[in-house]
């Protein structure tokens, strides 16, 4: 062959050469590696036994257990994607997770090593496993419940009791929320998931509780309001967060607006039923006397619990509401009933942003340290 | 006259001799790791201890001495063929080189977890790691220029994939000894770690790159 014989080929035929080449070996590869993985990594059907007989799965093996776990529902930390470099997602395998893998190794310390900890997503599930998760992320789970009752409290504000089908029963504690799914509904053609504070008292397991306010062209609220009737079924997760009481004896002053009442609903009676008696004060604040509810309720437990005072505010009573209360900002009525300097006080808050860094800071003025002023803010 | 024959153009010396030319120079005096600084990565972080840089280097060399074969078939008989056309072997083979090192990675791990698990264990567990490892591409890279500027033929890519891989094996394998002693010592403390590891690396680089005008090609 002489080489002045070659004509090069058309620029426009070299790229789809090119081109085709590049995607004829990629396509090929793809393939090859399909093929491979149908066929190599079938494990068939293992058990895996989560905290000695908690729950136990029956999955397809082959994956790591990372992912087969998050496919379950069951949510470990993990920042680094699974690619063995953070170690957030230790947790106990006790039989059947095979030697220490030298990607481990680094990751562990000595301790965890002799302790069974291991990186999760660095085993892969080829037989049947025991492990160990801490509970509280074990205790994150999808749920599946019914409507049981919508109840109006005010003229934007509704509270939701859903009975819980599947799993029926849930542990959570006063303080935490869950994630509500809303359903692809009118213009919103994605389900979303808004977190609600849990209203109900964590005694009461096969059932949940939130108070949900009215969001101006909120999505998931706007659902409930409008959409969402009793015995309708509905999807939700949780329970998460970390608002909740402390494990101290110290005093209590409380703050809330709107449906920020949700957590210490359930918080007041979680403590009367367990016998919990700090000195607690309980500040809500509304508008005018068409934003309060659990008024009544809430009097009848003062009454009854020595430990226990709430003081509901006004910021603007309307003339006809004969309001004999407080009256002005809730951030006004906090400062003139909280005594300053008391160093066994302890701040929590749940509301809008704006309340709460505004409470925030009456509250530092009175000493209040921000190791000692725990909030949920609704964002 | 052996001895001559080499002085004059070790390539074209007998064929064992050749091969055994391409190999020492691939594995030392052009040390694919220490002269040219490809892999860093997987130097660094898997040198800690002497058991997991040996499986790590293990692997190295499988996955080398194979890709760099099944990419000199790619280059030799589908690139290399086209460029007169004006297809562009040059540009293509690194889009090329990296699928093919890619895809072969992810398919040994499969295989060799399914053949032994003991294997597995000992090698297998480090080829994600290597996926893209620049070492391993590299030493395609390099494998085409020898190609088309030393006559290589696939025999001799292939013992050439194998060096580099062996190469690769034996930095890592010292870096990780002479890690072992340091943590012995006492170093500074804004040395320890990354730090001193690097002053080390560049002393053996520099021992590495005294041998390079020992054999030219």
């Amino acid at each position: 062959m002489v080489l002045a014989d070659i004509q090069p080929f058309a620029p426009w035929l070299v790229v789809l050469i090119a081109t085709g080449l590049s995607c004829a070996l990629a396509a090929a590869l793809a393939f090859l590696l399909v093929v491979a993985e149908r066929y190599l990594v079938n494990y068939g059907a293992c058990t895996v036994d989560i905290n000695d007989g908690g729950r136990t799965l029956e999955i397809p093996g082959g994956e790591s257990l990372l992912n087969t776990l998050r496919n379950e529902g069951i949510f470990i930390p993990s920042a680094c994607g699974g690619r063995g470099t953070c170690s957030y997602c230790k947790l106990k395998v006790l039989e059947g997770g095979g030697p220490l893998l030298p990607t481990e190794e680094p990751l562990l310390a000595p301790a965890d090593v002799a302790d069974n900890v291991r990186i999760s997503c660095q085993i892969k599930v080829r037989n049947d496993l025991k492990i160990e998760i801490p509970e509280e992320l074990f205790a994150i789970r999808e749920f599946r419940g019914v409507v049981e009752r919508i109840r109006d409290l005010t003229h934007d504000i509704k509270e939701l009791r859903i009975r819980l089908i599947e799993p029926d029963a849930i542990d959570f504690a006063a303080g935490q929320y869950i994630q509500l799914r809303a359903p692809a509904y009118g213009d919103n053609p994605d389900a979303v998931y808004r977190a609600y504070s849990m209203s109900s008292s964590p005694d009461d397991h096969g059932y949940i509780e939130t108070i949900i306010r009215l969001v101006p062209g909120g999505i998931c609220t706007g659902w409930v309001f409008e959409h969402l009737a009793e015995g309708d079924e509905v999807l939700l997760n949780g329970p998460y967060g970390d608002f909740r009481l402390s494990d101290t004896n110290n005093d209590m002053v409380w703050i809330a607006g709107g449906s920020g009442m949700s957590p210490f609903w359930a918080m007041v009676r979680y403590m009367k039923a367990h016998g919990i008696e700090r000195n607690t004060k309980y500040f809500f604040g509304a508008v005018s006397a068409k934003d309060m509810y659990f008024l009544d309720e809430l009097a009848a437990l003062e009454k009854e619990l020595p430990w226990f005072e709430f003081i509901p505010a006004l910021s603007a009573p309307a003339d006809k509401d004969n309001w004999t209360g407080e009256v002005g900002l809730i951030t006004e009525v906090v400062d003139r009933h909280t005594p300053a300097d008391n160093p066994a006080l302890e701040g929590y808050l749940c509301g809008s942003a704006g309340m709460i860094d505004a409470s925030c800071k009456v509250l530092a003025a009175k000493g209040l340290g921000e190791d000692r002023i725990f909030y949920d803010k609704f964002n | 006259m052996i001895a001559e024959t080499i002085a004059a153009s070790p390539l074209d010396a007998p064929m064992l001799i050749r091969l055994l030319v391409i190999l020492v120079s691939a594995a030392l005096t052009d040390n694919i790791l220490l002269t040219r600084f490809l892999g860093m990565c997987p130097f660094l972080s898997i040198s800690r201890q002497i058991k997991s840089a040996f499986g790590m280097g293990l692997a190295v060399i499988f996955v080398t001495t194979c890709t760099v074969f099944i990419n000199w078939l790619l280059y030799a008989y589908v690139l290399l063929p086209l460029e007169p056309y004006g297809v562009p072997a040059e540009s293509l083979k690194l889009i090329l080189f990296i699928v093919v090192v890619a895809a072969f990675v992810q398919l040994m791990e499969m295989l060799i977890e399914r053949i032994s698990l003991k294997l597995y264990y000992a090698l297998g567990i480090f080829l994600p790691l290597i996926t893209v490892n620049c070492a391993i591409l590299g030493a395609s890279l390099f494998m085409t220029t020898n190609v088309t500027g030393k006559g290589f033929g696939g025999l001799d890519c292939l013992v050439y994939g194998f060096g580099a891989g062996a190469g690769w094996f034996i930095a890592i394998m010292l870096m990780a000894g002479v890690r072992s002693r340091i943590r012995e010592e006492s170093v500074p403390e804004a040395l320890r770690g990354p730090g001193i590891t690097l002053i080390v690396a560049g002393i053996m680089a520099m021992a590495f790159v005294i041998f390079q005008g020992m054999i030219k090609l």
